[in-house]
């Protein structure tokens, strides 16, 4: 029997992570953007604005569909966990609502001049719009991982006589404890992602023509990221995870399938098949003590298992057991990327080596299943709680009625798939056009979502109006 | 504790503008939607598109500021409202959704056009009538247990849900007729005298209609509207709406290009005001009053510096667009 909280879950799970997905592209594509227009500034090489205008097309569609999906979220909370939201509301509101407004600030002030002012507002105010936009994006993503970080490790609260939390110091609330190592990991994640996608586009058109320059440019460029960052990204998961143990130490058992503690040194389940009832993994494959190295950083240190909590607190470890490996695998695969492309690089076959090419293709969208099991292993793996022990997702839900919750759910399945496919569709093609030289921009006569509340710079007024008082 | 009471009244002017700002700008280009199949040519149809199509965004963003807004500054309303009013809002949203995007796809394809032109109009017929079954709902009273919503998920569905549901369509589509107006030329200026007639008419109706109704629902409307002293204040409103409605049909028979759509923009003030006079000071009718509802003054306060610095902003800057804009829409400029 399905009750209106696994659906609302259920909901609430599919309508973020549709959204996710876009956001997470947008915040990395507009740095990218960034730098592009700066090397282009610095060089004068038109490579770079061909660059520039190409995926600044694929950003505003982008950024469109974060906007449209974003909408709905304001209103999840309210509709499908209205008792979370009375009683975290006062202290989750006000950073979301800073959260809007970075969004709000950002399409009032700087993206109509990015997308369409290059001509009109002269290259260095336009840069100037265009770091604004990435640093808007970044903005956005500090408030809401503040929100859900405090979620999950929640600081700086007191609780009043109706049972609401109210903030007590608000800097302890929005620098909660696991903030700064979510924040970190979740940007570069943004970063990767882009770059594979940019890698993999790269790819694509070299493999169908190797001499492109904007292909080579664009690939080079995402390689270098695969290169760089994922191993640095490696290394803010692994610290990521430590603030876990430290935090949230079940989360980290369901990680890791510990169902038994290990007092002399946890090993390492590389894979198993874990059963929740039975409460222990079966068929698995373990490399001993390892866990306790990489947890502990001793081979012999003891390792609590869930085993030492109480059986209603256990996060559904099957879940989270295999998103986080799938996460881990992924980033694992990035790290090879960035590795074989140094390879290929210092060989001097980073244009020619087509295996290359195709392997840096099929990571294309590797980057947003990463954030996807990420996601999925930070939210199943705090449950069963919506505020880390202290508020249960089970007192969170609305009083909803399971055919109420079902009935919108499917809603939402038929026009997302409906709506974002089509987006998806549109991105495809934009992406599948070869990069060229004297790329254009955004046709400024194109409606666009993303050009916010002030196309008005960016329209021409000669050729958008037709005054006729 | 005054203190606390005055961000209390900050806050609930903050969203009620918020909100009203929603519903007469992201308004007339629903109502656009709401007429999109009654514009005759394709051509004309781009046109009323294109007059829209620099300014509709902005005017969604409040929206999104009034339900994060409310979420902040009266966590309590937000828990009782949204679930009362669960399948309408959710419908809003996807309407929205949709509607959104048929904006921007529409351009992308020659083949699927016909299909993204009939989830723009059918995306804007939906959010507008949800809108306002939603106002209707939450003005007939919403069942309560403790602190949340008791009642059951087909309670918003009443006579007079559907009324307000069908007036705000209508009142949409007039802001949409007169917006035409005063933005468009020849063959589509004359369809949209002719719709800015007919949606105006049931406008008005709906007006009468809901307002005839709304003191019925409540012993607490009925006294505040009816009983003396209280009437020779409220007997300003429906005065008032009487005076707009003449100069609005006036104007229409005038052939008069400028003041329609500014009239329209009156009479749903008008509406409002009328709205706030039934609820004030409850933000769940009956039940629960913006004090009660209210977040501590540390969350109001806090908030209110970014609001503070953020909304004269966007005020701005959508002035500038709306000014920039001004005038007639040129059918082959904007697309």
């Amino acid at each position: 029997m399905i009750d209106a909280q696994v659906l609302a879950r259920a909901q609430f799970a599919f309508t973020i992570s549709f959204h996710i997905i876009f956001p997470a592209f947008s915040i990395g594509l507009a740095s990218y953007l960034a730098v592009l227009e700066g090397m282009w500034l610095r060089t004068r090489n038109p490579v770079y604005l061909n660059l520039f205008h190409y995926w600044l097309k694929i950003f505003a569609v982008a950024f469109g569909a974060g906007v449209v999906s974003g909408l709905v979220m304001a209103y999840q909370f309210g509709t499908n966990w209205s008792v979370f939201s009375d009683k975290a509301g006062a202290v989750l509101g006000p950073l979301m609502a800073y959260e809007v407004m970075s969004a709000f600030f950002l399409e009032a002030g700087f993206l109509g001049v990015m997308l369409f002012g290059l001509k009109r507002v002269g290259p260095t105010l336009h840069f100037i719009a265009t770091l604004a936009v990435a640093l808007g994006t970044f903005a956005s993503a500090f408030w809401i991982l503040s929100v859900n970080s405090w979620m999950q490790t929640p600081a700086g609260y007191a609780i009043n006589a109706q049972g609401q939390f109210v903030p007590a110091d608000w800097l302890k609330v929005i620098f909660n404890p696991s903030f700064p190592f979510r924040l970190v990991h979740m940007v570069l994640a943004a970063y990767l992602t882009t770059a594979l996608v940019v890698g993999a586009v790269g790819a694509f058109h070299l493999l169908k023509d190797k001499a492109n320059l904007e292909a080579r440019k664009m690939f080079s460029m995402a390689m270098w990221m695969a290169t760089l960052v994922a191993p640095i990204q490696i290394l803010a998961g692994d610290s990521h995870g430590l603030n876990s143990l430290e935090h949230q130490p079940a989360k980290i058992m369901a990680m890791e399938g510990h169902y038994q503690s290990h007092p002399h040194g946890a090993p390492l389940i590389l894979f198993g098949l874990p059963n929740q009832a039975k409460g222990e993994v079966e068929y698995k494959i373990e490399i001993p003590k390892l866990s306790s190295l990489i947890l502990k950083h001793n081979l012999d240190a003891p390792l609590a298992g869930l085993d030492t909590v109480p059986r209603q607190d256990w996060p559904y470890v099957p879940i989270v057991f295999w998103s986080f490996r799938i996460m881990v695998g992924i980033g694992l695969l990035m790290a090879l990327l960035g590795g074989v492309s140094l390879l290929a690089r210092l060989r001097r076959g980073l244009y020619d080596w087509r295996p290359l090419h195709r392997f840096a293709l099929a990571m294309g969208p590797m980057g947003f299943v990463a954030v996807l099991a990420g996601w999925i292993t930070t939210e199943v793996g705090r449950q069963p709680y919506t505020v880390y022990g202290l508020l249960r997702t089970s007192q969170s839900a609305s009083p909803l009625q399971a055919p109420a919750v079902a009935a919108s759910l499917a809603a939402f399945a038929v026009v997302y798939f409906v709506v974002f496919g089509s987006g998806l569709f549109y991105l495809l093609r934009l992406m599948g056009h070869p990069p060229h030289d004297h790329e254009e921009g955004l046709e400024e006569h194109d409606p666009i979502r993303a050009a916010g509340i002030t196309p008005a710079p960016a329209i021409d007024p000669d050729r958008a109006l037709q005054p006729v008082h | 504790m005054t203190y606390s009471a005055d961000l209390t009244l900050i806050w609930a002017g903050l969203i009620a503008f918020a909100v009203f700002a929603y519903v007469v700008l992201d308004g007339f280009d629903l109502g656009i939607g709401i007429l999109f199949p009654m514009l005759g040519s394709d051509a004309d149809r781009d046109t009323a598109m294109s007059s829209v199509a620099p300014v509709w965004d902005g005017n969604e963003t409040w929206l999104i500021l009034g339900g994060g807004g409310m979420l902040a500054a009266f966590p309590l309303a937000y828990a009782i409202l949204m679930p009362a009013v669960y399948a309408p809002l959710i419908a809003m949203l996807l309407g929205l959704v949709f509607r959104g995007v048929a904006f921007e796809y529409r351009w992308r394809t020659k083949r699927a056009r016909w299909a993204w032109d009939l989830a723009f109009c059918g995306g804007s017929t939906l959010a507008a009538f949800s809108q306002g079954v939603i106002l209707g709902a939450i003005l007939q009273g919403v069942t309560v247990t403790g602190r949340g919503y008791g009642g059951g998920w087909w309670d918003w569905l009443t006579p007079f849900s559907l009324l307000t549901g069908v007036s705000v369509v209508a009142g949409y589509g007039m802001l949409g007729a007169t917006w035409l107006i005063m933005k468009t030329t020849d063959n589509l200026l004359a369809r949209a005298f002719h719709l800015a007639w007919r949606f105006g008419a049931a406008t008005v109706v709906a007006i009468g209609a809901v307002s005839a109704a709304t003191p019925f629902l409540k012993a607490d409307y009925w006294r505040r509207w009816l009983t003396f002293p209280n009437i020779i204040a409220t007997a300003q409103v429906p005065l008032l709406v009487a005076i707009a409605a003449v100069a609005l049909f006036f104007c229409l028979r005038r052939k008069n290009e400028t003041w329609p759509f500014p009239i329209a923009l009156g009479l749903f003030a008008l509406g409002y005001a009328g709205l706030a006079i039934s609820l004030y000071p409850d933000i769940v009718p009956g039940r629960v009053t913006i004090w009660q509802a209210s977040a501590p003054a540390s969350s109001l306060g806090f908030m209110l510096i970014g609001a503070g610095i953020l909304i004269p902003v966007i005020l701005a800057y959508t002035g500038y667009a709306y000014w920039v804009f001004r005038g007639k829409t040129d059918p082959k400029g904007y697309h």
